[in-house]
């Protein structure tokens, strides 16, 4: 069943097989837009244009690098060493329980709509993983480089986890201000609370089955060790 | 007024130097692939809106090409070693985390201030803008008190922030050509084909099985799209105005607001959401490009199934 008006869709195949066969991300994607614009029956001009223009729309994208600089700075000074020395102080913490601290203060920022406060050039590479690693270096006495990876990506995973599941409990972020214009084109006239409320189950089930996940990596990263 | 243009101008001319910087390192055998990289981001965030549509269009495709076909190494700046860090890190103790608090600090009190004072009304900042400008004034302001402070060359700045920028690399630029090509997606109709697909496969007079495919489209199509802010307009008309809230009257609140984080687990397993998947690998020096989302799906599989339950019993009352 292979109508002309799925033939757009041509982009969505190329950007899986793309990813799929690991050729460079910036190659699939720059082909996919070119090949959907020619296929939806546009010129090749009026195709580099919309792409250009829609870059240069999203520019507000790269203004976060403005932070590397400082963080770059911080980091020439022993940042990271010493935020593995703070956390060495606690002997309690393990990899696992300070993330979950920190997906809870995530999510609670980010449902205040402070979610840019923290993030993965400002908070993750400076201070979260390095204290991450340093917790399970020091519950296991020195981890592998395996381990290591999986204790990185968690650092990142969890500002992720807190950030999406946190923000759409604050009224003014800019998904609700979609939700409640989409549906007030068909007549449903909702203010932002009657949506934010609605985030909050997801939130805790969002905090709750991360957590237990970094409880388990703690329990993974023990086993390794034996 | 302070417009979007300052925010701009300033990390455009951060890019300027990471390029200047890139072309002097002679330890990177591509040192010149990396200076015209960052240099056309320079040129886009100092001029993009003069150069036309079909001029930041070439920008792009040159763009793509540098870091597409491997024109860009890893430059060498110059940097403490791991023995001075460790001195260093003892001997400021936890005076060091202060600068590193001041970014958010003022995105902190800045958005405070904005929203709850009538700084806000006052007209000093474009509306919807003002946390760029306050993450752009609490870096220098980070930068300047760590110069007062520890006095670093005046180079360190720039080569500090290129130690990172070489770390990243093109995946630092991906985001952006990703909602690029999120624009393409949608000027060229894929999300009413898609919208108009997943309605087809939807059984007759089944609550469940409608609300299932409502989600698993929005899951999907923010895979496909990189964000759930494009999914939901094309789900919303397709599944769920017409079928979930108008002829099986669920609640609109609790189908929007929960069907929105049903695509927000989309973005929890995409690569298209480059800069929360694909740039932190970098940033981190995961070996794994995908490794983030490896340890993403074990969260995002399981709140899946929680939010179908959550609108079924919460909107179907």
């Amino acid at each position: 069943m292979m109508l002309p008006q799925y033939f757009v869709l041509a982009g969505i195949v190329i950007v899986v097989i793309g990813f799929a066969l690991r050729l460079n991300p910036m190659l699939v994607v720059t082909v996919a837009a070119l090949a959907t614009g020619l296929i939806a029956g546009k010129g090749i001009v009026e195709v580099i244009s919309l792409l250009g223009k829609a870059f240069n729309d999203n520019r507000a994208i790269a203004v976060v690098w403005i932070v590397l600089p400082v963080i770059g700075l911080l980091e020439r000074f022993g940042l990271k060493e010493r935020a593995a020395t703070t956390i060495r102080r606690f002997k309690a913490a393990t990899a696992g329980r300070l993330l979950i601290l920190y997906l809870l203060f995530r999510q609670l920022t980010a449902a205040l709509g402070l979610n840019s406060i923290a993030g993965h050039p400002q908070t993750v590479r400076p201070l979260v993983a390095p204290m991450a690693l340093a917790a399970a270096e020091q519950q296991h006495g020195g981890i592998e480089v395996e381990s290591q990876e999986d204790v990185k990506a968690f650092a990142a995973a969890t500002d992720n986890v807190g950030n999406f599941f946190g923000e759409d409990i604050f009224i003014a972020i800019g998904s609700i201000v979609l939700i409640q214009s989409t549906l007030a084109t068909y007549g449903y006239r909702l203010a932002p609370l009657d949506l934010a409320i609605w985030a909050i189950p997801t939130a805790i089930a969002a905090f709750l089955i991360h957590s237990f996940r970094l409880l388990r990596l703690d329990r993974r990263l023990r086993r390794k060790r034996k | 007024m302070i417009t979007m243009q300052w925010p701009y101008s300033l990390v455009g001319l951060m890019f300027g130097g990471f390029a200047f910087y890139s072309a002097l390192d002679r330890d990177n055998r591509k040192r010149f692939g990396n200076a015209a990289f960052w240099g056309l981001m320079a040129l886009s965030l100092l001029a993009g809106s003069w150069l036309g549509d079909l001029g930041n269009g070439v920008l792009v495709l040159a763009l793509a090409a540098i870091g597409g076909f491997g024109l860009m190494g890893r430059g060498a700046p110059e940097t403490t070693s791991q023995g001075e860090r460790l001195t260093w890190a003892h001997q400021l103790g936890d005076r060091l985390y202060l600068p590193a608090l001041v970014i958010p600090a003022v995105a902190l009190a800045g958005t405070l201030a904005f929203k709850y004072t009538p700084l806000g009304t006052l007209g000093w900042i474009e509306p919807q803008r003002e946390t760029f400008v306050f993450l752009c004034v609490g870096s220098l302001l980070a930068v300047a008190i760590i110069f007062a402070w520890l006095k670093p060359p005046p180079s360190a700045p720039l080569q500090e922030g290129r130690r990172l920028i070489d770390a990243i690399g093109w995946a630092a630029v991906l985001p952006q050509l990703l909602a690029a090509l999120g624009v393409v997606f949608a000027a060229a109709g894929v999300g009413e084909v898609i919208g108009g697909a997943a309605r087809s496969v939807i059984p007759e007079g089944n609550v469940f099985l409608t609300l299932l495919v409502f989600g698993v489209g929005m899951a999907l199509f923010t895979m496909i799209m990189g964000n759930a802010f494009a999914a939901f307009p094309v789900m919303a008309a397709a599944i769920g105005v017409p079928l979930l809230i108008q002829a099986y009257h669920g609640n609109p609140a609790v189908i929007g607001a929960i069907g929105m984080l049903t695509g927000f687990c989309g973005t929890l397993l995409t690569p298209m959401a480059a800069n929360f998947n694909v740039v932190p690998a970098a940033l981190l020096e995961l070996k794994d490009r995908n490794g983030v989302i490896k340890a993403q799906i074990g969260t995002a599989l399981p709140l899946f199934a929680v939010n179908i339950l959550l609108i079924y019993f919460l909107a179907f009352r």
